[in-house]
């Protein structure tokens, strides 16, 4: 296991050595309790909390910079426009692109990838074309794939994985046809944890000349990712899941491959003339961010970003990494308990089932005792299926949680179990 | 603050332990698919009607502890009586669940017998949907629809 090994150290700003609970210091909410027991918040994959920073960011933009962008000569929207460039070079220097201007600012991951498939993969699909995705995706990656593949009499084509929950990756290999435009693969795996060996896949997918539309969202939070190193084509992330608020997300393209791309939504701001009889787009990356943008969640974003460089994404992966193991060995050890999801490479997520208990019913026992988990599918249907359960129950870590977290975990579990005893 | 026993209760998890009618009658003539998107409970309910009456229920499928022991419950409380009967049935169950019974509830309390354990679902709104899965099965099975029911 060597998810903090392997992640890329860069110059950041001056660390302090890794104190959990100075950092939990930094989470107003966590200091919240739930039917009269602190807060035990697991449910990170889903969407982690937010620093104080990141709330104060996003005040003290209402507070002191709000105006619209591009358009104004005035102070204010002059102020704003530069603090949303800053913002964008902050999100560029976090994943290491080449420029920033290859860096679109989306909803989320899932506006990210809907933009990529209605953009390129219109431009780019036929009929009897295919798009490659894995059998651990996210909805967000399989549907919008499914919408244009049905648009463009397209095949989806799904490449399988173990037990354990790995993808196989000859098979993955294998289906990279002549007719495979487009390959659209998780990074993390929401329902699993499981690492994907990106580098490789993009690779073997390069080797044939297509392309590589990568769903970031699990792993940008707890691996240090660098699109130029992965040679990712497109990444798509969201900033709720890594400290940052609801509503803005990345798409990070290729220069060349985006300014090739026709624009997805039109509107204001991606234009640079506008006459009845025709229309000239904007320049990147503008062309791909119409109408006014969530200005106050670029400015949380940037905030989140710098608040992990500010601890280190290594000490933060290395920390979450710890938490991981340690959870796998306590629960793992507990009667009846069966982990779904035992790739080598993991990240931050622990998928269970418990014998002859529902999750639903876990999910609820564990509520009372102030533990919040998934329950449920985590929107991953068909990696239930692969696994013949209906639900798994996902603790899911974050830079605040401690090893007593999961200790009060296991404490939960072992209630579920005298109450169905 | 509620009470996991009050949701938990032994009646409750006996009947999610050991499920009765939990089969496909032999005369089924009627039968609806019931679905939670949201936790993947699923399950069927089959009815044997004779005109206007339920002469046989069961059901089978997949789901929680109270999803499941209200489907084995509601096999047993409903057999035997009409559609008009049942539709009642179900709707002072659901006003038990969602915790607008009359009064006190003890109107309802009554009518229904043992269905009233289920009364501690009021203090845990997620969970209604649970406890109702089967019975809007039943519905449809009743009412002869041909479509899957979804609690979404």
């Amino acid at each position: 296991m060597s998810a903090a090994a392997a992640v890329p150290i860069r110059a950041r700003a001056v660390q302090q050595p890794f104190d959990v609970e100075r950092i939990r210091g930094d989470f107003p909410i966590l200091h919240t309790r739930v039917h009269g027991h602190p807060l035990v918040y697991l449910d990170n994959a889903a969407t982690s909390q937010k620093p104080r920073s990141v709330i104060d960011a996003i005040v003290r933009y209402y507070e002191g910079e709000n105006a619209n962008i591009h358009r104004g000569v005035h102070y204010l929207s002059q102020v704003a426009t530069e603090e949303f460039e800053k913002a964008r070079e902050t999100v560029r220097g976090f994943v290491n692109a080449a420029q920033s201007s290859e860096i679109i600012f989306t909803r989320g991951t899932t506006e990210a990838i809907n933009l990529v498939a209605q953009t390129y993969g219109r431009a780019h699909l036929g009929a009897g074309d295919e798009v490659l995705i894995t059998a651990m995706e996210h909805h967000s990656n399989i549907v919008p794939w499914q919408m244009l593949c049905e648009g463009k009499g397209a095949k989806l084509r799904v490449a399988p994985i173990n037990d354990a929950g790995e993808l196989l990756l000859e098979e993955f290999d294998k289906l990279l046809g002549r007719r495979t435009k487009v390959v659209a693969v998780a990074h993390v795996s929401n329902a699993l944890g499981t690492i994907n060996p990106l580098k490789r896949m993009v690779a073997l997918a390069h080797a044939r000349g297509i392309p590589v539309v990568v769903d970031g969202a699990q792993a940008v939070p707890h691996l240090g990712v660098d699109v130029q190193d992965l040679d990712a084509d497109f990444y798509a992330f969201s900033g709720h899941k890594m400290y940052g608020p609801t509503g803005i997300g990345v798409l990070y393209g290729k220069h060349a491959l985006l300014d090739a791309m026709p624009p997805y939504q039109g509107g204001g701001d991606m234009i640079s003339s506008v006459t009845f009889e025709k229309t000239t787009y904007n320049k990147l990356p503008h062309k791909f961010e119409a109408g006014t943008p969530d200005m106050a969640g670029v400015a949380g974003l940037k905030a989140a970003i710098d608040y992990m460089n500010g601890i280190g994404i290594a000490k933060i992966a290395g920390h979450e990494h710890d938490l991981l193991e340690y959870a796998t060995e306590e629960l793992g050890a507990l009667p009846g308990v069966r982990l779904i999801g035992t790739a080598r490479e993991k990240a931050s997520v622990l998928s269970f089932v418990l014998d002859e208990v529902h999750p639903h019913d876990i999910g609820t026992i564990l509520d009372q005792q102030g533990i919040a988990v998934r329950t449920g599918h985590h929107c991953a249907q068909p990696v239930m299926e692969r696994f013949h359960i209906p639900a798994t129950v996902r603790a899911s870590f974050a830079v605040y949680n401690t090893k007593a977290e999961i200790d009060a975990l296991v404490r939960g579990i072992r209630k579920v179990r005298e109450v169905f005893a | 603050m509620p009470e996991l026993r009050d949701l938990y209760q032994e009646v409750i998890l006996e009947h999610s332990k050991a499920p009765r009618n939990y089969k496909e009658p032999a005369g089924t003539n009627h039968k609806a698919e019931g679905y939670n998107p949201l936790c993947g409970d699923r399950f069927t309910v089959y009815l044997e009607m004779d005109g206007d009456a339920i002469r046989d229920i069961g059901f089978q499928g997949a789901g929680c502890a109270i999803s499941k022991a209200s489907a084995s419950m509601m096999t047993q409380s409903v057999k035997g009586k009409t559609k008009a009967e049942a539709h009642k049935i179900f709707e002072q169950f659901h006003r038990l669940v969602t915790g607008h019974s009359h009064e006190d509830g003890s109107e309802d309390q009554a009518e229904l017998g043992k269905l009233a354990v289920f009364s501690g679902v009021s203090e845990f709104p997620v969970r209604v949907k649970c406890a109702t899965l089967a019975w809007h099965t039943l519905e449809a099975a009743l009412e002869g629809q041909q479509e899957k029911v979804s609690t979404e």
